[in-house]
């Protein structure tokens, strides 16, 4: 038996010390917010927070994590009670298929708790492991800069993240807008794969 | 009587060093360059430039020179040494904080001797114990393609160096006792295409910058050049006769992992060793070849690679094997082709070579991909690994794939690799 402690509560896990995170997390505990894409730790879809720190719980064994806290997408909201990374995540519509959606809100929510002024540079750095295939970068980087709003808190000033970063990685956004086709294979990252589409804040 | 002749001792030894002193003042003493107007764009023709470009590449000039997400060739990067942090300078010929009023005997003084336009000697970090090899025409191709370039205003921070090394004429006696000064010497026994690849090895492209060890004063040990050395945290494989590759290495397989940065035999370049690839994936093909040529000759007949593992039985370490089982496998003992599958780790020098640091490093932050082109990726496990389990699985992978004996000091290195943090 192995003690889990996820969103906040405590599971005593009888899989092999072995097993994968998000196995356990999928088919012991039911919760199926953490994908499954490539298995190999190289997409994303799977990430959860452990203490904080995002973590790809496909290639993670529960012998490491006893004692660990670790956070998947149900607890940032619940359908009915979305938190700030979700709702901004739906305001800005940045689902396409929505399979990589919960890692990237898991990465991103690692990012704001740690940096809540992240710059647009820092979000796509950040963002860099996570990857999409349809190609909603820039309403993924767009979701993440409200998300920074909105934990902020309605005192903030509208869109500041939003703008600050538009403005002092501006000529970045500009940049390689061409690699889309060039990068076909898996690795390429998120900021450099779709055409450009101006931030509209 | 007796104190006369005391005195008389100590005036005598006061006047010696007096004159080591003036002497070594003169000695160090070098004169400014005077300032020159930048010369024109036009006054170089195409072949020099695209050959300046490729020795640029041969260099790999920009990874020094360029600060991270700055302008390239810009400076201003942090270079760690055991004596303190040195930022690299800005070599785009803007006039004020670059090299652009630098003629091309300033710039031909700082490759070959180590002293700035204005008489200041330069760090060994900037590698002129190479450069100096350098002939006129690459000399001067290599001078017309830095001031083509876009000037970029920028200034490089303070270096971070302690009394009294952040004296610059004190190197004027590192340079004594370690410098030779002068063009590469073509050694007669050897073809050309031999010679061409040791003057671009060990002069623009400086391998033995890293892959030399040093001295506790910084400089590179000659008799054991190619014996393995230090970058930035990683540890420089050997590339002599040395060489703990598990496949002997060959020019063939040179020239494709220093062009692609991998070689399916071998695995993916990391570390400092990335951007020397992807550098030398834009020099020439036939300098790429000459270079892996030479190295080839350096390292050796291949030896048929003895299974000198102590333990054909594994000690039995459940943590280890349960780690890589799940962490590592997918990729490690996957079927996916390099350089997108992993290695399998009995052909890694991480897993066979000298000392445990690549592989704890690679494990604790994973590999990038380089910036722009698709290239090889490996999750970092810092967040979920607590030192034990490190080790224990450095311990797993090396009794069963290395092939050697265990490594002593794992547990240093690993506390070496985590102070040092992630790159």
């Amino acid at each position: 038996m192995i003690e889990l402690k996820v969103n906040g509560h405590s599971h005593n896990v009888s899989a092999e010390p072995e097993t994968p995170l998000l196995y356990v997390l999928r088919d012991d505990l039911q919760l199926n917010a953490a994908k499954f894409g490539c298995g190999l730790g190289q997409c994303g879809s799977c990430t959860v927070l452990v203490d904080g720190a995002p973590t790809l719980s496909c290639v993670t064994p529960i012998m490491l994590l006893e004692g660990r806290q670790i956070t998947t997408l149900e607890g940032l909201g619940s359908l009915e009670d979305p938190g700030p990374m979700q709702r901004a995540f739906i305001e800005e519509q940045a689902a396409q298929c929505g399979y990589c959606i919960p890692g990237m809100m898991m990465r991103a929510q690692a990012l704001l708790q740690r940096n809540p002024r992240a710059s647009d540079a820092e979000i796509r750095a950040n963002l860099e492991p996570n990857l999409c295939r349809c190609g909603t970068h820039m309403r993924i980087l767009r979701a993440v800069r409200r998300a920074a709003t909105l934990i902020a808190g309605p005192g903030s000033s509208p869109g500041t993240p939003g703008t600050h970063a538009a403005s002092a990685a501006g000529p970045q956004l500009d940049t390689s807008d061409t690699d889309n086709d060039a990068q076909g294979d898996a690795r390429s990252r998120p900021a450099h794969s779709e055409k450009r589409e101006r931030p509209e804040r | 009587m007796k104190t006369f002749v005391t005195r008389r001792i100590v005036i005598r030894l006061l006047w010696v060093v007096g004159f080591g002193v003036a002497g070594f003042v003169v000695y160090a003493w070098q004169s400014a360059i005077p300032p020159a107007d930048p010369p024109s764009a036009d006054s170089f023709d195409a072949d020099t430039l695209r050959r300046g470009a490729q020795l640029a590449a041969l260099g790999d000039c920009a990874t020094c020179h360029t600060a991270p997400g700055g302008e390239t060739f810009a400076g201003g990067r942090p270079v760690p040494t055991p004596f303190g942090t040195i930022y690299s300078t800005n070599i785009t010929p803007d006039l004020t904080t670059g090299i652009g009023r630098w003629s091309r005997a300033a710039f031909e003084r700082a490759m070959r001797e180590g002293v700035d336009r204005e008489g200041a000697h330069l760090y060994p970090a900037f590698p002129y114990d190479h450069f100096t090899l350098l002939n006129d025409a690459d000399s001067a191709a290599l001078y017309a393609f830095m001031m083509t370039r876009q000037p970029v205003e920028a200034r490089p921070p303070e270096n971070h160096l302690p009394f009294p090394l952040n004296m610059r004429f004190i190197l004027a006696g590192w340079k004594l006792l370690f410098f030779r000064q002068g063009p590469y010497q073509p050694d007669a026994k050897q073809d050309g295409q031999w010679n061409r690849g040791a003057y671009l090895a060990n002069g623009i492209g400086h391998c033995g910058a890293c892959h030399t060890p040093r001295n506790s004063l910084g400089a590179e040990i000659r008799t054991r050049h190619f014996a393995g050395g230090e970058a930035e945290g990683w540890y420089a494989y050997a590339i002599n006769s040395d060489s703990q590759s598990y496949e002997a290495w060959n020019a063939d397989a040179l020239h494709t992992f220093l062009r692609n940065g991998w070689h399916e035999q071998h695995g993916d370049a990391h570390g400092p060793m990335a951007p020397v690839s992807q550098n030398l994936a834009s020099a020439a093909d036939s300098d790429v070849q000459a270079i892996a040529a030479y190295v080839a000759s350096v390292m050796g007949k291949p030896v048929p690679r003895q299974h000198d593992n102590a333990a054909a039985d594994p000690p039995s370490n459940d943590t280890g094997a349960a780690l890589y089982a799940t962490s590592c496998a997918s990729c490690h003992d996957g079927t996916r082709p390099l350089p997108f599958g992993g290695v399998k780790l009995t052909l890694s020098t991480a897993a066979t070579g000298e000392t445990p640091t690549n592989l704890i490093k690679v494990i604790l932050d994973g590999l990038h991909p380089p910036e722009g082109p698709a290239g090889a990726i490996m999750p970092g496990f810092s967040g979920t690994l607590t030192d034990g389990q490190l080790e224990s699985l450095v311990s797993y992978v090396r009794a069963n794939f290395g092939a050697r004996p265990p490594w002593t000091g794992v547990e240093s290195s690993v506390r070496e690799a985590r102070s040092r943090g992630g790159d």
